[in-house]
């Protein structure tokens, strides 16, 4: 390979016959790998499209011989999720409702916090970070029942405004972590220069570092938009027949043990209640990425 | 008298989620670790009572598979990703035209909910209409592939299903620390004769301790809140045989009407998450500060 | 005349260090002040009080004689150019210069004039309707100073705004500052580690080291007379020669002995009739020590010296030698024949000596 890469083709042997074989090899495991990551995929749509005889009399990969949608049109409307049978729909709706307010409020929390922790120093303020993103790290379990009761308490046990309420305060940490690692790199001298300028807490918020936010904005509309929508503990726990999200109402209508296993059903209903997040991956897959890799990869 | 105000204000914007933190984090893992030393069952008791509910924890079988669990689980889990997304990482980096398209197919699992997966997975593992019968359907009639249905292997397809949905971002964090290292470095050792692999474990792979350390602590952390994926794969089963502490945290919980068990169980399990992160957390806030 | 900034003993701690401790300056309307010091002096920090960016731990702050130590910056009547220019990086440039009028309410037309005028002075109009992240490191400084222009304040604060631009947009970029503070005579206090953009640009300089002031004067008086050791060595470029020696009474004036690790000590007459230590260090600079028969006067007293470096750079000559212990530089003029190794006749000027007492290193003469 040239001399010009800076990573050293390390598979590759010295001789030419050795190279395009090891390149070979190179791209069989690739492309098994590949395989792999897109069999379940592939299974659950074709699945998703088969009639029951055909899943009964066929392997788990043959294609399709009849496409039917009826599997679709039963898990989004029919399909039983305990003792109602109204499919997906309401409860997809559900997701969306909860998801929609509880991404918003939880990423401009974020970005007000981001911007006060790395911008306005005082004394505390690092210790506050602190706290707040050790949030980020507890398993939910700890404060699974405590927050069960307070939902109650508050009037909002088994509501969607309940489930937004916990979304919101348990994604600050994650939110307001990727928010204040944005703005730690930008001068402190432009707060300076606008505060010279006249322009007080609120103006430079809204002048200045809100119109260069928009690339870790998308970051963490996607971040908490995906661990909202796909979330199922706090669904679970927090929700009650009418408001459950689209995760709990896929669980159910799988889990369910009355009557005959639809399994293409169960792989429409995967489908639905997957394709959010999964569209939002496709389209907008490298901020995703940066997302996932920002707490992470501290740099 | 105004310019006091005015520098309070960035504090009392973040009063509220600071004190919102101290509430649902702090006070709550307080009120759970109260719990946990007191006999309530379906309703909070406030009475301590000592570590009894710990010591029925660790006299309950039950949580004895799921602790077990949790370590096979946790082990495999961890290695198996690491290793595959390594796997992967090295071979990307060899200059591939497709990169994107084969990065955005090892990385899209991590999009989906892990009830989704779950889903997927238990169909993909039925054992008479899936894997097992596909491949007896190609004339292996011998062929078993019951796991989900075997209490002695049901865990190992949680592994799988875990490792799929987890390798690609692995995957994504090592590529993005085989590239952040100096080109140069490189190019002095291909110049000093070294072969490609030796330049890999010899200088590339060290530079890259700290992604590793990343990398581990969200597995791990990933792998103790496993809960989704367990329900919708296998509910625990068959019977309790991937029981996870955090399965057996919310039966106590929702199902058994025992909450000092739930309680207890909640605080081991943050307990080990303790164990896990804080030593790693202080070493980076430390680094910080250097 | 009312000074137009007055500083008295100014004092400022951050948690338990102390960053600056009791500095006093006063300047006069139209003065350009230079704060000078190495990196870590206070500088910064004393300028950030200037402006308000930083609270003060005592003492006061005066601005035409207003006592601004609850006052924010915004009602300081400044303007500041920031190290990094700290543009605006969202906005386009005419938005940059605009915004602070736009926030104090300004009428549109009123700030499209003000924009106009500052924009033609510093030949910036076609760029109005770039991004700063478009322009070069040169011309987002215009664009800086064209935000503060556009203020007309009483006081313009420069922190080290050349020290990101390459030698030779410096140079071009300095000269532009002095010029703007003849034009229009406003007054500046400009911060900076560098002392020849001090000694060129300032009408007074404060030498600052640790959060102290050193010295406060003239570029003239700081560069003949300093204040003490740290203010002769740091000032001055090449560095002023600080020369152990020793002194002993003598009938008309002082006796000055320097030792050499080569060859007999040098004996020099001063007449200086002031009463000086036993031990002293003895400050000249490089061209107050020239080849003899090249300088002439009263004090002016010969000694041949073995040479040890000879450097020709252009239109000099510098020549190093043992003395004292130490290595000092003449300035010579480019002709001279020294030669490494060779002894050769050198004339210290004593007029323009500066003696410091080696364990204070203050001023004594």
């Amino acid at each position: 390979m040239s001399d010009l890469s800076s990573t050293p083709s390390a598979i590759t042997a010295q001789t030419r016959p050795g190279q395009i074989a090891l390149r070979w090899l190179l791209f069989c495991f690739l492309g098994l790998f590949a395989l792999f990551y897109l069999l379940p995929l592939f299974v659950m749509v074709t699945t998703s499209l088969k009639s029951l005889e055909e899943i009964r009399s066929g392997s788990l990969v043959s294609l399709p011989r009849e496409v039917t949608f009826d599997a679709w049109r039963t898990a989004w409307s029919g399909a039983c999720t305990g003792i109602q049978c109204e499919g997906l729909r309401p409860y997809f709706w559900n997701s969306v409702l909860l998801a929609v307010p509880a991404v918003l409020i939880s990423t401009f929390l974020g970005a007000a916090n981001g911007y006060i922790i790395a911008q306005w120093h005082f004394r505390g303020a690092n210790l506050i970070f602190s706290a707040m993103l050790f949030g980020c790290f507890i398993p939910f379990q700890v404060v699974l029942l405590p927050m069960a009761r307070m939902l109650g308490l508050m009037g909002l046990a088994g509501s969607i405004p309940g489930l937004i309420f916990a979304h919101v305060i348990y994604g600050i940490g994650f939110t307001t972590l990727f928010f204040r690692n944005f703005y730690v790199t930008i001068p402190s001298d432009l707060v300076k220069a606008a505060k010279v300028d006249g322009a007080g807490f609120f103006r430079i918020f809204w002048s200045i570092f809100l119109p260069l936010s928009l690339p870790i904005i998308v970051v963490t509309v996607i971040w908490q938009f995906t661990q909202i929508w796909n979330d199922f503990l706090f669904g679970v726990s927090f929700s009650q027949a009418g408001t459950q999200p689209v995760t709990v109402a896929l669980n159910n209508i799988v889990n369910s043990t009355t009557g005959v296993k639809e399994y293409n059903v169960d792989m429409a209903a995967a489908i639905i209640a997957g394709l959010p997040t999964l569209l939002v991956y496709v389209v907008a897959g490298k901020y995703f990425i940066r997302g996932l890799t920002a707490g992470s990869v501290k740099g | 008298m105004r310019a006091w105000l005015e520098r309070q204000i960035p504090k009392m914007v973040l009063a509220p989620s600071f004190v919102a933190i101290l509430i649902f984090v702090y006070g709550f893992i307080g009120w759970t670790a109260w719990i946990s030393l007191t006999r309530s069952k379906l309703l909070p008791k406030y009475d301590l009572h000592g570590l009894i509910q710990y010591k029925r924890l660790l006299a309950a079988p039950r949580w004895d598979t799921a602790m077990d669990n949790l370590l096979l689980f946790g082990a495999l889990f961890i290695c198996i990703a690491m290793a595959l997304g390594l796997l992967l990482a090295i071979l990307l980096d060899q200059r591939i035209r497709v990169e994107g398209v084969l990065r955005t197919i090892y990385l899209y699992p991590m999009a989906l909910s892990m009830i989704v997966t779950g889903t997927a997975w238990k169909w993909i593992m039925n054992p008479g209409l899936g894997i097992e019968a596909m491949v007896r359907g190609w004339g292996f009639e011998g062929f078993r592939f019951n796991w989900v249905i075997d209490p002695d292997m049901a865990i190992y397809a949680v592994v799988i299903a875990a490792v799929w949905q987890a390798s690609g971002f692995v995957m994504a964090l090592f590529l993005a620390g085989l590239r952040s290292v100096d080109g140069e470095i490189i190019k002095a050792a291909q110049i000093d004769g070294i072969p490609g692999w030796r330049i890999y474990t010899a200088i590339i792979l060290p530079s890259m301790a700290p992604i590793f350390l990343s990398a581990f602590i969200v597995l791990a952390h990933l792998a103790i809140k496993s809960f989704d994926l367990v329900v919708a794969l296998t509910g625990g089963g068959p019977g309790y045989a991937t029981d996870l502490p955090a399965t057996y945290m919310y039966a106590m919980a929702f199902s058994r009407g025992d909450i000092g068990q739930a309680a207890s169980s909640a605080m081991v399990m943050m307990g080990v998450v303790f164990a896990i992160v804080v030593p790693y957390l202080y070493s980076e806030l430390r680094a910080k500060h250097v | 005349m009312i000074p137009i900034l007055d500083i008295r003993n100014l004092n400022k701690n951050y948690g338990a260090v102390q960053i600056l401790k009791e500095v006093n300056v006063a300047i006069d309307p139209g003065d350009f002040l230079v704060l000078v010091g190495p990196s870590g002096c206070g500088k910064s920090t004393l300028l950030n009080c200037i402006a308000g960016l930083e609270p003060i731990s005592g003492g006061s702050i005066s601005i035409s004689g207003r006592d601004m130590t609850q006052v924010s910056p915004k009602d300081r009547d400044i303007a500041m150019v920031f190290q990094s220019y700290a543009l605006y990086p969202t906005m386009t440039v005419a938005k940059n210069i605009t915004f602070g009028m736009k926030v104090r309410g300004i009428d549109a037309a009123t700030q499209a004039r003000k924009l106009a005028e500052v924009a033609q002075q510093l030949q910036i109009e076609p760029l109005l309707d770039r991004r700063p992240g478009q322009l070069s490191g040169g011309q987002r400084q215009r664009v800086a100073m064209g935000r503060a222009l556009v203020r007309d304040p009483k006081l313009f604060l420069f922190d080290e705004p050349l020290s990101n631009l390459d030698a030779k947009l410096r140079v071009s970029m300095r000269s532009e500052i002095k010029k703007l503070h003849q034009n229009l005579g406003a007054t500046m206090v400009y911060v900076t580690h560098d002392q020849i953009e001090a000694m060129t640009l300032a009408t007074k300089i404060v030498v600052m080291k640790g959060g102290v002031v050193q010295q406060i004067g003239t570029p003239a008086e700081i560069y003949n007379h300093p204040a003490n050791l740290f203010v002769a060595d740091f000032m001055g470029s090449p560095a002023m020669n600080l020369i152990p020696a020793r002194t002993q009474r003598a009938a008309d004036g002082i006796q000055i002995e320097i030792t050499r690790t080569e060859g007999a000590p040098i004996i020099l007459q001063s007449p200086l009739t002031r009463d000086l230590p036993q031990d002293v260090i003895l400050g000249l600079r490089p061209e107050d020590i020239a080849e003899t028969g090249f300088r002439s006067g009263a004090a002016v007293q010969s000694a041949q010296c073995r040479i040890d470096l000879v450097e020709p750079a252009g239109a000099d000559t510098f020549v190093v030698s043992e003395l004292g212990g130490k290595q000092v530089t003449a300035r010579l003029h480019a002709e001279t024949k020294a030669q490494p190794g060779a002894m050769l006749d050198l004339a210290f000027d004593l007029a323009k000596v500066s003696f410091f007492a080696p364990d204070t290193g203050e001023r004594l003469n």
